[in-house]
């Protein structure tokens, strides 16, 4: 069972009260209409899958109904923090920096 | 002498000789410094891959990689179903073609698969859901699948034990039944794959895991590995859940997460249950094994992972989902629990394509219901690596589909249980 911090709650919950959102800060394309076929698709289906640290979304949707970025191993379950969206993507740029 | 053939003869013959004759199933070889085609993964998709190479196209060297333990993956983590009662054209072609494989396995590759045809069915309880099965049962019709749509009472009388009384939480309305539906033992099927490939020249090479990608002008090479360096012109990669690893290394993205898929099997009991039930509406399914134990699965646990274990409130709910169907197992004991690493497309089908890598090909996408395809994938993963083109059965899985936008879309049409 995972647990996360809510950042908006400020408390401890169980993965039970939480939906999984998939991958964290997936670039939507600038300028959709000229967005070629290739870009949209990796856009809307291409996922980085990775095996190690991963940043993703879930939704507390069970309480405060906001979405949390987690950074979480996904082969340990080790949960690396839990951010608010805006806080979470200023830590995950400046790890990609 | 050395036992080659599984027959009665042989069974007879041993049976003088302490049964101490009997020849290793399949070789362990050292791996050579190059091989025409290799398959990495040694699970029941990648052994039948290597079969109907060697088999059917003539290819005589080829290795098969495995980084853990032959079919030490999905392809025993399982619950073994097998069907081909899907919705769309493109996805019941290649199951159906896979289950006609199924039918004459255990004499093509001397085996005893075990495979057993005791019928599926695809419980409905709403409305909505009859209406889907009436689709999918005239659509299965229109392909030449068995199939048939039941009424409550037929499967209560099908089934005795199964709770089909109205005022139960979500009523059984009817069901679709594939009478040539069943159940494999899959453990075998890795094993009859292994030793039929063996026999026909296939190095199995196990403990042996691919670290890298020789890709020289947009070609490949041969691949690095933690038995050293391994050549070839080809390479088909069969790794399931590890396919976005892969894919990596040769600078490709897959539309692909992986998630665990977890079961669960019972202490034996004597047979009470002599067909598959699978419900997508209260989200359970399970048939009982010849050696008594009740096999029981359920859906994916939600998020990505890699740890081949999941969340316990998914054991419970699936838990709750079984004992809506069948009050009577409240009370069975559960042997053993496990999770698989599947890796799930956006459509829920399987993803058998070519790639930008000249020579490098990808078999994955089966997502959580890969078993009941292993003959059919192998058999058309053959065909394309062979030919480097599809298979007509295999052409419209290719992996520019989510680029046009073409996706066979049989995530609401199959449902959720596999």
């Amino acid at each position: 069972m995972l647990k996360f911090h809510c950042p908006h709650c400020n408390e401890v919950r169980e993965e039970e009260e939480f939906s999984y959102a998939g991958e964290a800060f997936i670039a939507r394309p600038a300028a959709p209409d000229g967005a070629s076929d290739a870009e949209w698709g990796d856009y809307l289906f291409m996922r980085k899958n990775t095996k190690g640290w991963h940043w993703e979304q879930w939704l507390h949707s069970a309480a405060c109904r906001k979405v949390v970025a987690v950074k979480r191993h996904t082969f340990t379950h080790e949960i690396g923090g839990c951010w608010t969206l805006a806080e979470g993507k200023r830590i995950y740029l400046e790890e990609q920096a | 002498m050395a036992q080659k053939n599984y027959s009665f003869w042989s069974l007879l013959q041993q049976g003088f000789k302490r049964q101490e004759g009997w020849d290793q199933a399949w070789r362990s070889p050292e791996p050579k410094a190059s091989y025409d085609v290799i398959i990495v993964g040694a699970g029941g998709h990648g052994l039948a891959t290597a079969y109907y190479l060697a088999r059917e196209h003539g290819v005589k060297n080829i290795a098969v990689l495995e980084k853990g333990y032959l079919g030490g993956g999905n392809t025993a983590r399982n619950t073994t179903i097998v069907r081909s009662n899907y919705l769309w054209d493109e996805a019941a072609m290649l199951y159906e073609h896979s289950l006609k494989l199924w039918e004459g396995l255990s004499q093509e590759i001397n085996f005893n698969v075990m495979f057993s045809q005791r019928g599926v069915f695809n419980l409905g309880h709403t409305l909505q859901d009859m209406r889907d099965i009436e689709r999918r049962v005239n659509a299965n019709l229109l392909n030449d699948i068995d199939a048939q749509v039941l009424t409550a009472a037929e499967v209560k009388a099908h089934i005795p034990m199964i709770d089909a009384s109205p005022n139960a939480r979500y009523p059984i309305m009817g069901a679709s039944y594939q009478p040539r539906g069943g159940v494999a033992r899959h453990d075998a099927v890795a094993w009859g794959f292994a030793r039929a490939a063996s026999n026909l020249g296939v190095d199995i090479i196990e403990q042996c895991e691919v670290t890298g990608m020789l890709i020289e002008g947009g070609r490949i090479h041969g691949l690095e590995t933690t038995r050293g360096t391994i050549r070839a012109e080809r390479v088909g990669c069969v790794a399931a859940g590890h396919s976005s690893t892969l894919a990596k290394m040769a600078g490709i993205r897959l539309p692909l997460e992986s998630h665990p898929l977890q079961a669960f099997v019972s202490e034996s009991l004597k047979p009470v249950l002599h067909t598959v039930v699978m419900s997508n509406a209260v989200h359970g399914y399970l048939s009982q094994s010849d050696k008594g134990e009740l096999v029981i699965g359920a859906g994916i646990d939600s998020y990505l992972s890699y740890a081949q274990r999941g969340s316990p409130h998914v054991i419970e709910h699936t838990a709750a989902a079984i004992i809506e169907l069948f009050p009577m197992f409240s009370r069975v004991r559960m042997n053993r629990q496990w999770g698989g690493i599947v890796d799930v497309s956006p459509d829920a089908c399987p993803i058998i394509s070519k790639t930008r890598v000249k020579g490098l090909y990808f078999n994955c996408g089966w997502g959580t219901g890969g078993f009941k395809a292993t003959p059919g994938s192998g058999n058309v993963f053959a065909h394309t690596i062979a030919r480097d083109r599809p298979h007509p059965l295999n052409e419209a899985f290719a992996l520019d589909r989510f680029h046009s936008g073409h996706l066979i879309d049989e995530h609401g049409a199959a449902g959720v249980a596999h």
